[in-house]
């Protein structure tokens, strides 16, 4: 049972993928303890900031990008059984959720400037439309990585080792931008 | 859609995720109703690393990983949700 479990442990995905990943994800948690680093020296507003933020809106995006993210795992699986038509309209599935997203955010983005919270506003704003805008980068480059290996997929029986691996990047690559929004959404919406 | 036996899991953490989202939202309504928001907030913090967790180790499937990836990224996660949870504390 052990030798099992050590012949089958595997980089889900490119390597290089796994490089962009932790990249990133260093970057994301510098800024994050960058935001809690200014807090902490100007925190009436940063509250009011805070309290300004949509509840409503904050669950419906996280909604969207978790439905997304399993639509993206069962289409990783699917792929991996060979149901390549499922998997590509699982992959379409993540991507649609998560243009849904880009929707809810350009919304909440309109809002937040017809009420006067524009990143000027004050520097819990700036961070706002920093964090969360270099989030939104990611989930675009997400949605285009998404229709792109999907894309690839159309007329094919079955799946090539290196769309497969294709895939596995792609989707790993976008839980990661769901797991970075888990943060911002408990940052910036949920702490006071 | 009738699921694979190795979706099960993969259902079972997402529910959890949900589950995990909306006990986000009533430890903030609950707590700050009865004032103590400063451990609401790092309870919360906490939850979103949990589920950060989560993410990883199912959906990003680093629970197959190789050691030193599983190291690298289990290390991430607890790391970071100390050293935020450290510094909203010491706010």
């Amino acid at each position: 049972m052990a030798t099992d479990r050590t012949t089958t442990r595997r980089i889900p995905g490119e390597a290089g993928t796994w490089v962009f990943i932790l990249g990133d994800l260093v970057l994301f948690a510098a800024m994050f303890a960058t935001f809690l680093v200014y807090r902490a020296e100007d925190l009436p507003t940063y509250i009011a900031g805070h309290e300004a933020m949509s509840q409503a809106s904050g669950a419906l995006m996280t909604l969207a990008l978790l439905a997304s993210s399993l639509a993206a795992a069962l289409a990783t699986t699917r792929l991996r059984a060979g149901a390549v038509r499922p998997a590509r309209r699982l992959l379409l599935a993540a991507a649609g959720l998560g243009a849904l997203f880009c929707v809810l955010k350009g919304f909440e983005y309109q809002a937040k400037v017809a009420a006067g919270h524009g990143p000027s506003a004050s520097d819990f704003w700036t961070f706002y439309f920093g964090l969360t805008g270099l989030h939104l980068a990611h989930v675009i480059l997400g949605i285009a990585a998404l229709c792109a290996v999907a894309h690839e997929l159309r007329d094919r029986e079955r799946p090539s080792p290196r769309q497969l691996a294709g895939v596995e990047s792609v989707t790993t690559f976008w839980h990661m931008v769901d797991a970075v929004w888990i943060v911002l959404l408990a940052l910036l919406y949920l702490a006071r | 859609m009738r699921l694979l036996p190795i979706e099960r899991p993969t259902l079972l953490v997402w529910s959890i995720l949900i589950v995990a989202t909306l006990l986000s939202w009533t430890l903030g309504d609950g707590l700050l109703l009865t004032g103590d928001a400063r451990l609401a907030t790092a309870a919360i913090l906490v939850v979103a690393f949990v589920k950060v967790h989560l993410i990883a180790a199912y959906f990003m499937e680093v629970r197959h990983a190789p050691r030193g990836l599983r190291f690298l990224v289990d290390g991430y996660v607890a790391g970071v949700c100390a050293l935020l949870v450290t510094l909203y504390l010491a706010t």
